[in-house]
């Protein structure tokens, strides 16, 4: 069997798999169109009792760090190993801030009684329950996601640093950076239909 | 050509013994072989689940089980015949098989991941058998898992789902790879208009598993974030809406009936022309008429919502919509039929069997219009009308392409000639047995008998029992047909190149292919169904 | 070994820094109109200057423009199948 390179192919796959994960995500943006269309009120209630500022911090961090990301590919074109290996470093940083910030945000609301069947959901209006049910599940999905990027922009690192990814040679790092390029468009529309709701 | 060079023999990547040389291969020939006696293993398990719950219902009350090993029973069957036979069959074993060889490749575009979804297919599986032993027992919710009942039930709900949740990641990283095969591996002088149909049904059904399949995913990780959280998300006291999970759960399940039947389409698209000498009729249509089905497949799901509560408009545009779908299906048939018209016809096994297909593929989805429109829907949604419905497409027509297709490519697969008379007997036996089971069950519905029911009305009956023995009969037949396969495994391998005088690309290649597929260049003509060389060759 | 390589577009690192401004400015952009009570509208504004800021991130980040048409094409089919899923939703939501 001849070996070949065709980094075009190995591109069509990775961008096949994160259509797949755009409708998994999509399955619940299903489920939060209609419930905002059923509870508008309530939902822009909820949406004021999450804190703006994280939200508003975690969507930067995570378009600095995609930024990152593409950079680090610039600049192993170039042959720049270390400021690859900077940049990578530091998108992977981003994404521990980011998912830091989470669990201060889900502890603080865990602490004030607000989570998946708490009491104070239970007994008040459903519609807040729904929207925070989709916050949880949303964000405790799209976090999961943001651990997966993090160890492979990590495996990423790595090989750079063994010279297993070269000016040459970059298609796991292309692809590792389109899946954490993902994890930020996710966060782009959950921000606003989360934070911005009001 | 000696023995050793065929792939059963050389291990790809090579130097590899024993069992390691097939746990471990790239080889999508092998992969192919070790999905084909999975399945098998799967569909013969769950059709003797299927006899086993038919008995039961020959007569009423009581007969050899009770109710909640019933409702188990039609569970345990739909998920197994859903999930481990009729989504992966046909992509995964000839689809594997074939589809890089008919594109003149030498593997697919992934050999490891190609491996990966055989791990997580067999995963997948043994988690669903774990789920049955363990806990309080397996589902008794219907494959379909709607809530609320999926949610309070006591059975290993989460087990299940997550086995079909490990079964769909399978699936779609096959058809992953089957895409980017597509694209980046055809030989270079096979154009889009030249790769053979079967290729291309693979291809459309490829992106339903890439885009549908995902819908299902997420709908059963909510299945279990609600049985563990209780979050709420649809249940009406805390807010959520019931028919949510339908919309997400058909949203997948009906794109995967037509998983299931699109490689199945491009089976038969492959042995009429072969046992016809004589090319396709409508190529294009058929190309075109495949990616319409993967399209508008998408459009339809809430089809089986009409009885739910919801909208009368959404009754409306799903009803219109379904409609359209049927439209691509008969240019099929039309073309199916059109190139036998005329052909110099060559009875086999494989062309029995093929045009079993095209009658009950056809009775099943007229009796679809019957269910698509919402009106008459009304009258048998949830009836035993529904259940043969889906079995007439889903086995009269998957069912019976899949052994068609079976016959046709075992002699290139393993190099032996399998014998044709039990092969027939087979055949006819499953189709009679087949008549003769499901369309009692037509009428039965038309006569009000409910599905996923354990006992019936006294009226029912006499329909039932006599159902009951076109069941034996069928499960007869298609045992036979299994049997004769296998028992001509222990025969020579004498099989040539081109037994049937076949004309896309894995006829012109040794029986069984050589490891690497090809030793010299494929020879790519201008139309994959020119017969005229092996015609004129017929003719010395 | 066979090699199947095409001319990679090399990206800038300006090009990069300033999307990236574009980004951060659409973000202040959302936020600042947020406050804004326009009722109804607030939700396809915000949306639509979430799907600028994905386009920019797709376009320039992932190189789609570079991308081939079948990645391209995909890309389009895997949207419309996500608005069909929401859309035809409310086929029923929207007329119970």
């Amino acid at each position: 069997m001849t070996t070949r390179i065709d980094t075009a192919g190995a591109r069509i796959g990775m961008w096949i798999f994160l259509y797949s994960e755009i409708i998994l995500f999509g399955g619940l943006f299903v489920l939060y169109a209609v419930y905002f269309y059923d509870y508008p009120e309530l939902f822009a209630k909820g949406g004021k009792e999450l804190n703006r500022i994280i939200g508003s911090l975690n969507t930067v961090v995570l378009l600095v760090s995609s930024f990152t990301v593409a950079a680090s590919i610039a600049a192993i074109q170039r042959g720049r190993k270390g400021q690859a290996m900077t940049f990578l470093a530091f998108s992977i940083f981003c994404g521990l801030v980011f998912v830091v910030n989470k669990y201060f945000e889900w502890g603080a609301k865990i602490r004030h009684d607000i989570y998946p069947n708490s009491a104070t959901l239970q007994d008040g209006e459903p519609g807040l329950n729904i929207f925070f049910g989709l916050y949880y599940v949303i964000t405790g999905l799209h976090g999961l996601h943001v651990i997966i990027g993090m160890a492979l922009l990590t495996v990423s690192l790595v090989l750079v640093m063994r010279d297993r990814i070269t000016a040459s040679r970059y298609v796991v790092l292309e692809n590792s950076g389109l899946y954490w390029h993902l994890v930020d468009l996710i966060w782009i529309f959950v921000f606003p239909l989360f934070y911005l709701v009001l | 050509m000696t023995a050793a060079q065929s792939y059963l023999e050389q291990p790809s990547p090579p130097g590899r013994t024993g069992w390691k040389a097939w746990l471990l291969t790239h080889d999508h020939k092998r992969l192919g072989l070790m999905y084909l006696w999975a399945i098998l293993f799967w569909f013969v398990l769950a059709a003797i689940l299927g006899l086993l719950m038919r008995t039961e219902l020959m007569s009423a009350g009581r007969t050899i089980m009770g109710p909640e090993t019933y409702s188990s029973m039609f569970t345990l069957h739909g998920v197994i015949m859903i999930f481990l036979f009729g989504i992966p069959a046909i992509p995964a074993i000839f689809g594997n098989f074939f589809l890089p060889i008919q594109l003149g490749a030498d593997d697919v575009f992934f050999p490891r991941l190609n491996l990966l979804s055989w791990y997580l297919f067999m995963f997948g599986g043994g988690f669903a058998v774990f789920s049955l032993f363990f806990g309080d027992g397996f589902p008794d919710t219907g494959w379909t898992f709607y809530v609320p009942f999926s949610i309070s039930s006591s059975g290993n709900v989460s087990l299940t789902v997550t086995a079909a949740f490990i079964l769909g990641m399978s699936s779609m990283l096959t058809g992953l790879n089957f895409v980017t095969t597509f694209h980046r591996m055809r030989d270079k002088a096979m154009g889009l208009m030249k790769i053979p149909l079967f290729t291309w049904s693979v291809y459309a059904t490829a992106w339903v598993q890439i885009l549908a399949t995902p819908v299902i995913a997420i709908t059963f990780v909510l299945v279990v974030l609600e049985r563990l959280l209780s979050i709420g998300l649809f249940e009406p006291d805390k807010g959520g809406d019931p028919l949510l999970y339908q919309h997400l759960f058909w949203m997948y399940s009906h794109p995967a009936v037509y998983i299931i039947i699109l490689p199945a389409m491009g089976v038969i698209s492959e042995i009429i022309p072969t046992f016809s000498h004589k090319s396709i009729f409508g190529y294009k249509a058929i190309v075109y008429s495949s990616l319409a089905i993967a399209i508008a497949g998408s459009l339809v799901w809430a089809h089986h919502m009409y009885t739910s509560g919801m909208s009368d408009v959404s009754v409306f545009v799903f009803s219109l919509l379904t409609f359209l779908v049927a439209i691509p299906s008969a240019v099929k048939v039309f073309s199916w039929v059109s190139t036998m018209y005329k052909g110099s016809i060559e009875m086999s096994p494989p062309f029995f069997l093929t045009l079993c297909f095209i009658y009950l593929f056809t009775v099943g989805g007229l009796t679809g219009l019957v269910i698509g429109a919402a009106g008459t829907d009304i009258h048998v949604h949830d009836t035993h009308f529904v259940v043969a419905h889906f079995h007439f497409v889903m086995l009269g027509g998957t069912g019976f392409a899949f052994f068609a297709a079976l016959h046709y490519w075992w002699p290139k697969m393993f190099g032996v000639m399998y014998r044709n008379r039990p092969a027939y007997i087979g055949a006819v036996s499953a189709a009679v047995g087949f008549i003769f089971h499901f369309v009692p069950m037509l009428i039965l519905g038309m006569q009000g008998m409910p599905r996923r029911y354990y006992d019936y009305l006294p009226q029912y009956e006499t329909g039932n029992f006599l159902a009951g023995f076109g069941a034996y009969l069928l499960v007869f037949g298609l045992l036979l047909m299994l049997l004769n396969l296998v028992l001509s495994l222990r025969g020579p391998r004498t099989a040539p190149a081109n037994p049937w005088g076949g004309a896309t690309l894995e006829w012109s290649v040794p029986s069984p292919p050589p490891v690497e597929n090809f030793t010299d260049p494929p020879n790519i003509k201008d139309f994959p169904y020119d017969f005229s060389e092996i015609v004129g060759n017929s003719k010395k | 070994m066979e090699s199947i390589e095409e001319h990679r577009h090399i990206t800038g690192y300006g090009q990069l820094a300033v999307i990236l401004a574009l980004l951060l400015a659409l973000t202040g952009v959302t936020v600042a109109v947020s406050y804004i009570h326009l009722g109804f509208f607030n939700v396809p504004v915000a949306l639509a200057i979430a799907a600028l800021k994905a386009s920019l991130v797709l376009l320039f980040f992932m190189h789609l423009r570079h991308e081939g048409p079948v990645i391209r094409y995909a890309f389009i089919t895997a949207i419309l199948f996500l608005a069909v899923m929401i859309g035809f939703t409310f086929w029923d939501v929207a007329f119970r």
